[in-house]
């Protein structure tokens, strides 16, 4: 028992490498703010080419968010950081990941926005259209507000998972919140910097899908 | 009799879903004021042509004039500034759920009519009163019976001052009990002057605040005249059998 403890849960190794994880933690927000804030920014946009009357542009976006949405996620991260430099593109780790991530999950987003859209009867846009808004304005001032309200515990857990996702860029040695616990680990000889990285993803990722599937159960009732 | 002018015009309207020709050159006319009543068996391309004359629906043939203005020659991008001319009211309210009921009225006021926004709301509360509802401007419309919200939603046609208005079947998905009001909105609108093109299944009330009643069947207009000539005296068989079955309480 107390070798357990001390090979997971040693307090003094945690404490050490306290600081080398929070500067990973640093890395895992700034990975997850620039994804989430461009991934819903270009699922948005993504979703309104779907759903637009030009079929060119709507087969364009069905197409991409097709393609991103059954490519695996590392895949497309180690095409990224490391099958792009044959053809001259030098990305950081960073810039990878993030490029990477946001393929993928911009048409995640996508796919939920679009979702959205589609749950607004047809008679919220001819209503709108019947009293002279244009299109866009239709779009902005009467089906996007309800298509989010309706779609908001799924925009939450694909939040979730680009939390979780950001883990990934540890194999690209990206130093984020895992690769920063896996390198406290082998220099310590001991896996309590991980357990301490579980926790911290815990702690935060916890009450979020807490808070969905409360929407959820919230919604079901209706 | 008519001296006025003709507010909308109907000429050989026809529209087409695919093969299925649902109207064959409807002609009709409203004079300025008028009321003008159409009757006709489900499916008989009431709805259609109604469509047709705010171009929610895209004409085959034929033309329409709102205020001697050829509506069905404007291009697609100047259809917005068109439609303020043409209110319209449809069987399922179509409230925006997510907005209180003032804002439902003010939204195209200062979006596509570019109202300001202090005159807008004096205008929604204008007319939130003159359906009966001023008191409910701040309720949400989920918190609104049928009847409230189908005269919130007359009110929000009538906040850009169009200049005819289009009803399609307004009391058809309301409880019995609270058709009379939206009926009585309409009524002191049409009192007030305004132009009206009304498709419904109330006889009486066609009897009652009608100019004239068209009656359509099969994508043509049949037979049209005053409410007397046409309940009192229909001359077509498919206009007689038509009000039978009506009458009959199939209604
Ligand atoms: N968008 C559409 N596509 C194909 N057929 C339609 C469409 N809208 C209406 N129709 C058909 O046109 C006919 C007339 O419909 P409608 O104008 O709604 O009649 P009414 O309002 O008199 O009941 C019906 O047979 C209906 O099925
Ligand atoms: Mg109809």
């Amino acid at each position: 028992m107390d070798a357990f403890i001390d090979t997971f849960f040693n307090i003094d190794i945690m404490r050490q490498a306290f600081p080398l994880l929070m500067k990973g933690a640093w890395i895992t927000l700034q990975l997850c703010a620039f994804v989430i804030i461009l991934g819903l920014l270009g699922g948005l946009a993504l979703a309104l080419a779907a759903v637009s009357p030009r079929g060119w542009l709507r087969w364009s976006a069905v197409i991409y968010i097709d393609f991103f949405r059954a490519l695996p996620p590392l895949v497309l991260l180690i095409f990224v950081y490391s099958g792009l430099p044959f053809a001259g593109i030098n990305l950081s780790p960073f810039v990878a990941v993030i490029v990477a991530f946001l393929l993928n999950n911009s048409s995640y987003f996508a796919e939920v926005f679009r979702a959205g859209i589609n749950s607004i009867p047809k008679g919220q846009t001819e209503a709108a259209r019947a009293t002279g808004l244009s299109p866009a304005q239709t779009m902005t001032y009467v089906v996007l507000p309800q298509a989010v309200r309706n779609v908001l515990p799924d925009l939450l857990s694909n939040t979730v998972e680009v939390v979780k996702l950001t883990s990934l860029a540890s194999v690209v040695s990206l130093s984020e919140l895992l690769y920063s616990a896996n390198m406290a680990r082998s220099v310590t000889y001991n896996s309590s910097p991980l357990v301490l990285a579980a926790l911290l993803y815990l702690a935060v990722l916890w009450p979020l899908v807490r808070v969905v599937s409360r929407y959820q159960r919230g919604l079901a009732v209706h | 009799m008519n001296a006025r002018r003709y507010m909308l015009e109907v000429r050989g309207l026809g529209k087409t879903f695919g093969e299925t020709e649902v109207l064959k050159a409807i002609d009709l006319n409203v004079s300025e004021g008028e009321l003008v009543f159409i009757i006709g068996p489900s499916g008989s391309g009431k709805s259609t042509m109604l469509r047709c004359c705010n171009r929610l629906e895209e004409p085959t043939s034929g033309a329409i004039l709102i205020d001697n203005a050829r509506i069905t020659d404007i291009p697609r991008r100047d259809l917005d500034r068109m439609r303020l001319n043409v209110g319209m009211v449809f069987q399922g309210f179509h409230l925006y759920p997510h907005m209180s009921v003032i804002k439902n009225v003010i939204l195209a006021q200062i979006k596509a009519l570019k109202r300001p926004a202090d005159e807008a709301r004096q205008r929604g509360m204008e007319l939130l009163d003159q359906v009966g509802l001023g008191h409910k401007a701040d309720a949400m419309p989920s918190e609104l019976s049928g009847g409230q919200q189908q005269r919130v939603a007359i009110a929000r046609a009538l906040a850009l001052d169009p200049k005819v208005m289009l009803f399609d079947e307004p009391t058809s998905a309301l409880d019995p009990e609270l058709v009379g009001s939206v009926l009585k909105v309409m009524k002191d609108l049409r009192d007030k002057g305004m132009t009206m093109l009304v498709v419904s299944h109330e006889m009486a009330f066609a009897r009652e605040a009608a100019d004239r009643v068209v009656f359509m069947d099969g994508g043509y207009v049949v037979e049209a005249g005053t409410p007397d000539e046409i309940f009192g005296n229909p001359k077509s068989d498919r206009l007689k059998s038509f009000l039978s079955r009506v009458s009959g309480g199939a209604h």
